[in-house]
């Protein structure tokens, strides 16, 4: 992803070519390109498409997947259900703190990591289970959390 | 038109009705709280529901969305809709004690106990101001956001919406803050200053047996000796 700013216009037009009048594709479509919902993109969908802007928020705000706030470049979820509760999603909750120092709910200070907990992924076979930017990872034990992070992490130094 | 049976009579109503309006054609009064003559049936507030169905296999659905049909048997004051109806209006009681129009509606219906703490919420959701602006005043201005306990009426991002147009039609419909008059114990969660007459009629019948609005004539006449020979004296 580079670090220009997406042209608002374009990707509206985009996605309403994509979508047409469908709020919540459309949210998610603007979601991947700012990796949150900004304000004035918001507006300025409702004054293309027409639809009401109280019907975006309502969506916007509905769903725990669709972001109001800037995001972290990486987005940490660790699954908490029944399944991966009993098989020790606490220990990696304790292990990102260890690795990165944050909790759920909590962004790191340079803006890389979020980690949020959610309620079940829909995997729960391969509990405890994580995603992280989208990409599943099932079995886990604090170890492989820590390796994942310290591999993302590299990686981004060597992108710098 | 469709025929059906409302209270044991036998009616014949338009079709594409609601059990509501059709009940209300006829006279009969069924408490509302999110319904409006103006404004789409949204069944959010549960206070109208009706029993309906054959005894023992009834069920109870909320009348403002029920479009009748043929052969429906319809009971809108059952004992088991009465007692329900009063456990909603004690619940909207706890949750905003301060709102006239749900004081009334404890009054009118006979709710004399509030069993859980008073919350004081400055909204129950029923969603008239949301259908107000949007379909009355065609502005758009508030909506619903968030979802489950926190969900809320707000405006776009929180702040003052563009759409809005100041014309105070959310205000006018709202049931919430209507603000009791001054009766007494208004410290109280439960006013009770223009409290009603019970029902004696329910606790013989499985039905109310007339439509008086308020109820008096039993308690006052046959009512007394009904009393006197009734079960627990508790009428
Ligand atoms: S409980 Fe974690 S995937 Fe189902
Ligand atoms: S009036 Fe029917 S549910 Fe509120």
């Amino acid at each position: 992803m580079s670090n220009k700013l997406p042209d608002v216009e374009e990707i509206l037009e985009g996605a309403v070519k994509k979508h047409g009048l469908a709020v919540v594709p459309l949210l998610q479509e603007i979601q991947e390109h700012f990796r949150y919902l900004p304000e004035e993109v918001l507006r300025k969908l409702s004054q293309k498409t027409g639809i009401p802007l109280i019907e975006i928020y309502h969506a916007a705000t509905f769903y725990n997947s669709l972001y109001l706030t800037p995001r972290a470049k990486h987005q940490i979820n660790i699954c908490t259900g029944t399944t991966c509760h009993i098989r020790g999603s606490g220990k990696l909750i304790e292990e990102v703190f260890q690795v990165l120092g944050i909790g759920p709910g909590e962004t790191t200070s340079d803006g890389n990591f979020t980690l949020e907990t959610v309620n079940c992924l829909g995997c729960c076979a391969v509990a405890p289970a994580m995603v992280v930017d989208g990409k599943y990872y099932g079995n886990l034990t604090p170890g492989d959390v820590r390796e994942i992070l310290n591999k993302i992490m590299e990686k981004a130094a060597v992108e710098e | 038109m469709v025929q059906m049976t409302l209270n044991g009579l036998r009616v014949e109503v338009e079709e594409g009705m609601t059990i509501l309006e059709a009940a209300r054609f006829y006279g009969i009064n069924i408490p509302t709280l999110c319904y409006h003559e103006g404004l789409s049936p949204y069944g959010a507030c549960r206070l109208c529901l009706v029993e309906i169905g054959p005894s023992g296999q009834s069920k109870l659905v909320s009348s403002c969305t029920h479009r009748v049909e043929e052969g429906l048997v319809v009971r809108t004051h059952s004992e088991r809709v009465v007692k329900r109806r009063k456990m909603l209006i004690e619940l909207y009681l706890a949750t905003c004690p301060q709102s006239r129009v749900i004081q009334d509606l404890a009054s009118k219906y006979h709710v004399t106990r509030v069993r859980f703490t008073p919350r004081y919420e400055d909204c129950i959701l029923c969603g008239l101001c949301v259908r107000m602006c949007a379909e009355q005043m065609q502005g758009k201005a508030i909506g619903f956001a968030h979802r489950g306990s926190n969900r809320k009426v707000a405006t776009p991002f929180d702040v003052k919406s563009e759409e809005c147009r100041l014309c105070g039609g959310c205000m006018y419909i709202c049931p919430a803050c209507q603000s009791r008059c001054q009766g007494p114990q208004e410290e109280e969660p439960l006013c009770n200053a223009c409290l009603n007459l019970d029902q004696p009629c329910l606790n013989y019948f499985d039905d109310n047996m007339c439509f008086m609005d308020p109820c008096v004539a039993c308690e006052l006449g046959a009512g007394r000796e009904a009393k006197a020979k009734s079960r627990d004296g508790r009428l």
